[in-house]
């Protein structure tokens, strides 16, 4: 059924870097990405593979997730490696020449290094998504966010929108499934017909959904008033967010991490 | 006290006013049913108790509040607490206690304060179980008892439900009925239960009847349902129990329609029957 269908794609677990407070695991993902494109040398890349690589064992994610989430870059890297292979000129001789197009060792370079870091960013922001649930990623955010409260940003209200959406999410995926069962049993050819045939049949899936979720949002609001909602200002929360040990030992782990990657700069010659 | 004066509300201009002179009281601790046909203003009458609508013309007091002074808006709207009939469109977060805790939230109450009331309040309507879940993965009665929750959380003195079991399969109903008897009964919860279940209404210990923005008919379910033929006129029901009497009197038997329990018209049928 269309209400089963996993929002986003958190897989539960109770491994530290499940528990990992959520503010610090957006912030440490943050900042593998920037160590990422700092690390140019082969030594950097390889220790950048090797770090979420060992994340993913930590958190017990299988294997096969990470490669259901690669899967997808797979033409934005051919793309990439085509692109650069052909087009990045070198001081030296070309390696080699394919018809007139000569390739030479810094496209090489280039590629390997590029390849590298696409697959190190897509596995490294999965890794916040499979271990960290919407609702704590929300509740991160906005505590993070908060500092923008001072430029006028609403902070509090994005979070509400996106609580909200999620909560209502399951509803409304319900809510369509009845009303096709409802069209089609008023005869509404939803799998036949011609594309345009098909897009109008959406038509009278839509206006329905769309009537109805403005209604929802109308008593919603009522509701969360009566629930003595105002906004963000005075409001506490029931969750704190509490730094405990497993906190700061996986922040320990991450800035040493950090620092051993960006070190190698220093140490080996850069790649491109 | 919640007290409405002369009561005078519409919608639009053009339209004929939805309240049309509402006189009414509930005191504290009273278990009352409202009831009424379609469209006679029950639920507008609602939302002036917790000054979600504010009165064109007579007044509204909570506890010496009237609910047009807004600097008293929050107080009131902590001291009477409203439930609506459809719980998908009530509950706010993803995780049902924290939907909960949404009104302490808003109202700063601080967080180890919160989790005590909101186990409290999760403990009274027997949602505790469901503290974890996601709420669409609850039934309607289960969803409608999380939505009791999180307003008895507030801890208000009244409590203002609107046709709250209307979407509920029969299971469903009789426990949320059973959650506001026991709010009612064992936690001194003032009650006001709007509704078309007859079933219900008799279980109140008033029963006020609405019909075209006015108040028409006041008294005890015992009051209310014998007059049968008035009730009907009001395009309402009453509970099968008078209407057994009722029809049984039509041909001629002497049975009294003020047997509105089970129990009481069992026994006045077996008084009848035995002869
Ligand atoms: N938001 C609104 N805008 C305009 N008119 C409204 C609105 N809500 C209700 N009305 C009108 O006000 C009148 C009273 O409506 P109300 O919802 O209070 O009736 P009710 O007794 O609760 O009926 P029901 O038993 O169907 O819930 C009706 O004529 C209705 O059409
Ligand atoms: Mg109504």
């Amino acid at each position: 059924m269309l209400k089963d269908i996993t929002i986003g794609q958190h897989f539960p677990g109770n491994s530290p870097v499940h528990r990992l407070d959520p503010r610090i695991k957006i912030l440490a993902t943050i900042a593998y990405v920037v160590f990422l494109f700092l690390a140019t040398n082969a030594v950097g890349l390889v220790l950048s593979i090797a770090m979420v690589l060992a994340l993913y064992v930590v958190a017990q994610i299988p294997l096969k997730m990470l490669k259901k989430s690669l899967k997808p870059m797979i033409p934005i890297i051919i793309f990439t490696v085509i692109l650069n292979l052909f087009f990045i000129t070198g001081d030296g001789d070309p390696l080699f020449r394919v018809w007139k197009i000569s390739v030479y060792t810094e496209g090489i370079m280039f590629c390997i290094v590029m390849i590298v870091r696409i697959l190190c960013l897509i596995s490294g922001t999965s890794l916040l998504t499979y271990t960290t649930s919407p609702i704590q990623l929300t509740d991160g955010l906005e505590r993070l966010m908060k500092p923008l409260n001072v430029v006028k940003f609403p902070v509090h209200e994005m979070a509400m929108m996106m609580t909200i959406a999620l909560r209502f999410i399951p509803t409304l995926i319900e809510e369509t499934d009845k009303i096709i069962s409802a069209q089609k049993s008023r005869g509404a050819m939803l799998d036949s017909g011609s594309f345009t045939d098909r897009v109008k049949a959406l038509v009278p899936i839509l206006i329905p959904l769309f009537i109805s979720a403005f209604r929802r949002a109308d008593e919603l609001a009522t509701a969360m008033e009566c629930r003595c909602y105002h906004g963000g200002a005075n409001r506490t929360r029931l969750k704190q967010l509490k730094i405990t040990s497993n906190d700061i030992i996986c922040t320990a782990v991450c800035v040493v991490a950090f620092g051993v990657i960006f070190a190698t700069r220093f140490f080996f010659t850069p790649l491109i | 006290m919640i007290k409405a004066t002369n009561l005078l509300f519409g919608y639009s201009e053009e339209r004929e006013k939805a309240l049309n002179g509402v006189n009414f009281t509930a005191e504290k601790g009273e278990f009352i049913a409202v009831l009424g046909s379609n469209g006679c203003g029950k639920s507008t009458l609602a939302k002036h108790f917790n000054a979600i609508l504010l009165p064109e013309e007579g007044t509204v007091e909570v506890e010496g509040m009237l609910t047009t002074q807004d600097d008293r808006l929050f107080d009131i709207r902590q001291k009477v607490g409203m439930v609506f009939q459809n719980p998908d469109n009530q509950i706010v977060a993803t995780i049902v206690e924290e939907d909960v805790a949404f009104a302490l939230e808003n109202m700063g109450v601080e967080p180890s304060e919160i989790r005590r009331r909101i186990d409290e309040a999760m403990e009274k309507t027997g949602v505790y179980k469901f503290k974890d879940k996601a709420p669409h993965h609850l039934s309607g009665g289960q969803k409608q008892r999380v939505a009791i929750a999180g307003i008895i959380a507030m801890r208000p003195d009244y409590i203002v439900l609107d046709e709250p079991t209307a979407m509920l399969d029969p299971e469903g109903r009789r426990k949320v009925l059973k959650t506001i008897k026991s709010l009612n009964k064992e936690y001194g919860i003032t009650v006001i239960l709007i509704t078309h279940y007859m079933d219900e209404a008799a279980q109140a210990d008033r029963i006020v009847v609405m019909s075209k923005g006015k108040v028409v008919k006041e008294g005890t379910p015992k009051e209310i349902f014998s007059q049968v033929e008035l009730v009907k006129s009001l395009s309402l029901d009453v509970p099968q129990t008078s209407e057994i009497a009722y029809e049984l009197g039509k041909l001629g038997h002497n049975l009294s329609t003020e047997a509105i329990s089970i129990d009481e018209c069992a026994q006045q049928l077996y008084n009848f029957l035995k002869g």
